[in-house]
């Protein structure tokens, strides 16, 4: 599924080039953010669950090898099969060798974002393995050949009639139709066959218990279940952070997850494996992929806080008007922005500059991340080890050299409103950035510091 | 060096110093009325709960309220003779032609309206799923206030359960909510006041 990769801002103006979609994309996360609003503000304790999940989360950073093991050896007394992974090579190695091993060339998956970080549809796909993505956003960005772009709402960037077409193509629903009710359905009809003719099912990871060697997995669909319990071999991929200490600790996590993501009180489902039935093999594998380097920057280490919400996408003013394919992470938004610079900075290296810096991702985070606090220190980061364009160098280079001098910065304002009223064609073009989508504003006749020397007793 | 002592090691390496766990981690709902929230929480989420007095009544009401479907496969004892559908089965994909579950769950969270179901009570963990529609029966006085209150009854848990709240449902498609994605197409709760066990 992979695409040609452009540079967020190439990507977004591509995404803005239709402005009505934009808007409509814009709004759509904004009422779930709204929702979310609204959800959590019925709990007075919501700033204390906030604080409570954040400090069980440091905690967890803090000892994560001891619960690691602990995890390890209770999920094994429970005879569940336990794999580590360092990367996303060993990581894809060993599902596939699971399903060599029971001879299965067919599983249906539910969502697993790290999966997605692991690139491992394509891989297994090349090796003649058939996956199916259960989730129906997932399904659909699957038959779409595109990654999801939001963690929580896949196919959040398509409207119904992208999906009924792709479903006159694939399923053979009616040509023309959008009712989500209808194309809903023969989605349901399409994968039950599926969930019921595949020997092995993939899931996720929500939350797992190193108490009980126990985990949860949440979805609204009943997909992950479906598959599972019908499943002869079940596979569930957590990276390693995924970890909590103790069962009671779920009453906090679950309280917070869905009201963050959509403003569901709970989701419908809330499935918590702890032994295979009985004929079924149960697996799980922890992955580590960059996140035992993350844990090492002191900066950074508080994104793997992160249970994987998306509220900091609903609300961001760059996601909602870029889109999350304009991100080419698995994850997207603001929270992918401060994770895909520990995988490769170079490649990444355009994210953490995607933001506002608003600060409004922070405030909604569930486990109080300072995303745009990270955002800002990985720009310096990134500045400094030379993954910066050279021309934004420069500009900050530049910039830099006007503010730290008021004289200088006296002068070229001067000289700057004096050129765009003497010949506004100067900036009114579209050489300047700033000049898109909105017009220069009337440059003003004084600067502040000039009123403020004026107007001084 | 295998990969689990890599990650290991790498992780006691770069771990940050040691924090503690935070005391407080339950906070209480004070509802005014446990039963009202979680018949609100349920109707919210397309659930209609139902009190029925005894399992005589169980029975009388789903009779009237299920009459004329078949393939009815349910977990009540009280309920057998009303089955027509045996769960007395090996093969879990055995169970694709069920149209309707009532099976007996543990208790309930008004918070929410989830209510816990496990292999203590359930021979088929696809059970709950595979069914077109899906009842289920719990106690009462099963109502609990929170998730705190939850994890309080489930310091640890059997092989499998799972919190169901509604019927199966998906906004995959524009954001348009649509009932019965895989799972259930309805969930009915029956709160029964008194059982004979």
């Amino acid at each position: 599924m992979s695409k040609l990769t452009m540079d967020h801002a190439s990507a977004s103006e591509v995404f803005n080039a239709d402005e009505p979609y934009v808007n409509w994309h814009d709004e759509t996360l904004w009422f779930v953010r709204h929702k979310r609003d609204k959800s959590s503000k019925q709990l007075p304790e919501w700033e204390e669950l906030r604080e409570t999940a954040s400090s069980i989360k440091h905690y967890v950073l803090s000892h994560m090898d001891g619960l690691l093991e602990n995890f390890e050896r209770k999920a094994k007394e429970n005879g569940v099969h336990v794999h580590w992974a360092s990367d996303a090579a060993e990581h894809n190695e060993i599902v596939l060798g699971l399903l060599k091993q029971h001879k299965i060339d067919r599983m249906v998956k539910s969502k697993s974002m790290l999966t997605e970080e692991c690139h491992m549809n394509d891989f297994l796909i090349k090796n003649g393995i058939e996956v199916i993505d259960t989730d129906l956003g997932e399904r659909i960005v699957q038959l779409r050949n595109e990654p999801p772009s939001h963690i929580v709402l896949p196919a959040i960037h398509l409207k119904k009639k992208d999906i009924g077409d792709l479903f006159h193509e694939h399923l053979g629903t009616e040509a023309g139709a959008t009712d989500p009710q209808y194309l809903t359905e023969a989605a349901r009809q399409h994968l039950r066959d599926k969930f019921l003719t595949r020997r092995a099912a993939l899931t996720g990871v929500n939350f797992a218990v190193a108490e009980t060697g126990g985990f949860v997995v949440s979805t609204n669909e009943g997909n992950a279940d479906m598959g599972a319990h019908l499943a002869d071999i079940h596979i569930a991929c957590m990276g390693f952070e995924k970890i909590i200490p103790k069962q009671e600790h779920l009453g906090v996590f679950l309280r917070l997850l869905a009201r963050s993501a959509t403003g569901q009180p709970i989701t419908t489902y809330s499935s918590h494996f702890k032994k295979p039935r009985e004929g079924q093999e149960m697996h799980i594998i922890i992955v580590d992929n960059g996140r035992s380097t993350q844990l090492g920057r002191e900066d950074f280490r508080n994104s793997l806080k992160c249970i994987r919400c998306g509220a900091c996408m609903n609300t961001c003013p760059v996601y909602r008007r870029s889109g999350g394919h304009s991100y080419h992470n698995a994850v997207a938004g603001p929270i992918g922005s401060i994770l895909a610079p520990n995988l490769d900075m170079t490649k990444n290296a355009d994210l953490p500059f995607a933001s506002t810096l608003c600060g409004s991702c922070s405030n909604v985070c569930p486990v109080k991340i300072d995303i745009h606090d990270q955002l800002y220190k990985w720009r310096q980061v990134l500045v400094k080890q030379g993954h910066v364009p050279k021309g934004k160098e420069m500009g900050i280079k530049a910039m830099s050299m006007v503010l730290s001098q008021p004289r200088f910065y006296q002068w070229s304002g001067k000289l700057g409103r004096a050129v765009m009223r003497a010949v506004p064609f100067v900036v009114n073009n579209d050489l300047n950035p700033w000049f898109k989508q909105r017009d220069m504003p009337e440059p003003p006749k004084e600067s502040f510091r000039d009123w403020y020397v004026r107007n001084r007793k | 060096m295998s990969a689990r002592e890599k990650i290991l090691k790498q992780i006691r390496l770069n771990k940050p110093a040691e924090t503690l766990l935070p005391e407080k981690i339950d906070f209480d709902s004070n509802f005014i009325d446990t039963e009202t929230k979680f018949t609100e929480s349920l109707a919210a989420v397309y659930t209609e709960v139902i009190v029925v007095s005894n399992p005589d009544d169980l029975r009388q009401k789903v009779k009237e309220m299920y009459a004329g479907v078949v393939n009815r496969a349910t977990t009540i004892p009280e309920l057998s003779d009303w089955a027509d559908f045996s769960l007395n089965i090996s093969d879990p994909h055995d169970l694709e032609t069920i149209e309707l579950a009532i099976l007996r769950a543990e208790f309930g969270v008004a918070e929410n309206g989830a209510i816990w179901i496990s292999d203590n009570h359930l021979p088929h963990r696809a059970l709950p799923f595979i069914t077109q529609n899906l009842a289920f029966v719990i106690p009462r006085k099963s109502i609990v206030g929170n998730m705190h209150d939850a994890y309080k009854i489930l310091a640890d848990t059997t092989g499998w359960g799972c919190f169901i709240s509604g019927p199966s449902k998906t906004a995959d498609i524009e954001q348009s909510l649509v009932i019965g994605a895989h799972g259930a197409r309805s969930l009915v709760v029956f709160l029964l006041e008194e059982s004979e066990k």
